[in-house]
């Protein structure tokens, strides 16, 4: 090894250690920790309480019908609002690769739920649809008595769109950014043999497309899976609509119970790693071709 | 396609309801905060009198009665300081993977990767134990540490996507003059490097103002409280009021700023968001 390559190593590793470290502080610590917190029973308003449980904590959360609620309403509320978002954001990437004007504009408009806060956007939809504060009773077609967070269903629809709203830009700029990829010369080659607009947009750009899909669809899923700041601030998980984030956050935060909570946390931390585990080893997706999230 | 043609008419309309769709939810906050408080409940899209007594209720009582303003230094300093650190930290390790060789590159890579789809809700709970033994609960650096952690693979991928793009010829010349591999970094490369600096900070910088689960898990107070937590507990002026003019009016504090900034940006951070995205 040449002295150049050995000093280019180290400079390598002196400039990657803090980054390394600071990413590990938060992540690999504490899911040991969590780890070690779910085999115990800690709950810090009966502190004295405390001790060894083995997986009894992990028992108690998988045998409680609202894990599996919990469960039931995160997938719920992720598979819906990713499935919409899938098509709305292609359907806006091609405005935008297609459109002859205007493009600039869509691009700014895409723009304004990214900027946006997502808690505050929760709060606008949230008095948009209320029944005492919001305008969308008044809208034709709308019962002027509709409550919609009085039930559980129409909870969601709410919490799926504000979801939608907020998140449908990312995808819609994933996919632009793997459309402008594709070679134009095969839509004029499509065209000349005659294929439709409909066969070249299902023929070309979808198979052309997949790994930018697959990619954009997992990071949005796990997202997805990770739904707290809507549902927090429209329901808190009244009528039935919690998610498994806000499980976790109840039991640790509100309720103090670090041994349940902790179970609940790794559980999460399982699915999660199961979910992206599926996307890249059934569906091939190749994440080192991709990026984390905004 | 020339104006009164068909095509020209779909477009339009397409690009119509994609701007009011993203529109509404900002213009309906706006509406309702110039609402006067006894008219926040006429279910009416456009205020029919405007007033600004929900944004005086927010900032009434200087510094320290107002609800408002000491969540929102604290939501600047915090996310700033994020920025700051993350970026310089970032930056290194961006420019090492994309210019030096060394054992371990695709493993940062995978690791930044794994982080990035790690679930925030798992660390919550260790968090909040060791920050409360530690003294770091309700505090800025409780907030800036788990906020470094998380923007940290966002700002690593985009910028070693955009160092990539660097002309680094200009690095060799400069090592061909006698320049050492640091003095190669400082002198040519950074001054190269800083658009897409500047784009990663943007994305940080929201990723951080945007943050609320760590915000209401870590925090207790307005000692360190941001403004997204700060929201969810705010109080109507009785408890027979609703703070929903209040909640209305930070709001569009918060949010018009930002759009502003992501506007007048909005260049590089669609760059910035589909760095990587694809194989260019």
């Amino acid at each position: 090894m040449s002295a150049r390559t050995r000093s280019e190593r180290k400079l390598a590793w002196m400039l990657c250690a803090p980054a390394v470290l600071a990413m590990l502080a938060v992540t690999a610590y504490p899911i040991g920790y969590a780890v070690a917190l779910s085999v115990q029973q800690i709950d810090l308003r009966f502190p004295e309480e405390s001790g060894f449980v083995g997986l009894d904590n992990y028992g108690a959360v998988l045998s409680s019908e609202l894990w599996w609620t919990d469960i039931f309403n995160t997938l719920f509320v992720m598979l819906i609002s990713v499935a919409i978002e899938l098509v709305l954001g292609m359907a806006i990437a091609l405005v935008m690769y297609k459109a002859i004007f205007g493009r600039g504009v869509v691009r700014t408009a895409v723009l304004i739920p990214y900027g946006i806060i997502t808690v505050v956007a929760a709060f606008a939809w949230q008095f948009a649809f209320a029944p005492d504060t919001g305008f969308v009773n008044q809208l034709p077609l709308i019962s002027d008595e509709m409550d919609w967070f009085g039930g559980r269903f129409s909870s969601f629809a709410v919490i799926i769109m504000a979801e939608v709203w907020k998140t449908t830009p990312f995808m819609a700029l994933l996919l632009l950014a793997g459309l402008v990829t594709i070679d134009s010369g095969l839509y004029e080659a499509a065209k000349v043999d005659g294929a439709s607009a409909w066969q070249r947009f299902t023929k070309i750009t979808l198979p052309l497309m997949k790994p930018a899909i697959l990619v954009a669809l997992l990071f949005r899923t796990l997202d997805g899976f990770r739904v707290f700041d809507t549902i927090f601030v429209m329901t808190r998980g009244a009528q039935d609509t919690e998610s498994v984030s806000i499980l976790g956050y109840n039991q640790l935060i509100s309720r103090l119970n670090l041994g349940l909570g902790s179970a609940v946390s790794v559980l999460i931390f399982i699915c999660v790693f199961l979910i992206a585990f599926v996307f890249v080893r059934g569906f091939g997706a190749k994440v080192d071709e991709g990026r984390p999230g905004g | 396609m020339g104006r009164g043609t068909r095509d020209y008419a779909y477009w339009s309309i397409a690009i119509a309801v994609v701007l009011i769709f993203a529109l509404i939810p900002v213009i309906w906050l706006i509406s309702l905060s110039l609402k006067p408080p006894d008219a926040i409940t006429d279910q009416r899209f456009i205020p029919s009198e405007v007033s600004f007594d929900n944004y005086k209720s927010l900032f009434e009582g200087g510094i320290d009665d107002s609800p408002f303003i000491k969540p929102l230094i604290n939501s600047i300093g915090i996310a700033l300081i994020t920025t700051v650190i993350s970026i310089v930290l970032a930056s290194f390790t961006a420019y090492a993977i994309a210019r030096l060789e060394f054992p371990g590159k695709r493993l940062i890579l995978a690791g930044a990767l794994a982080i990035a789809m790690f679930p925030p809700i798992s660390t919550v709970g260790p968090l909040f134990d060791m920050w409360r033994s530690l003294g770091l609960y309700d505090t800025w650096p409780g907030l800036i540490i788990p906020y470094l952690t998380f923007s940290l693979p966002l700002a690593i991928y985009v910028l070693v996507a955009l160092f990539r793009e660097i002309p680094w010829d200009l690095e060799e010349a400069a090592a061909v003059d006698g320049a050492t591999p640091y003095q190669a970094f400082t002198k040519v490369i950074v001054p190269l490097a800083a658009p897409g600096v500047f784009t990663a900070a943007i994305l940080v910088f929201i990723f951080a103002w945007n943050d609320f689960l760590f915000a209401i898990s870590l925090t207790s107070s307005d000692a360190s409280r941001t403004v997204p937590a700060a929201l969810a507990f705010f109080t109507g002026e009785s408890s027979f009021t609703q703070p929903t003019g209040s909640i209305a009016a930070a709001a569009v504090v918060v949010t018009i700023p930002i759009i502003v900034f992501v506007l007048f940006f909005q260049r590089r951070i669609v760059a910035g968001l589909t760095a990587g995205a694809v194989k260019g």
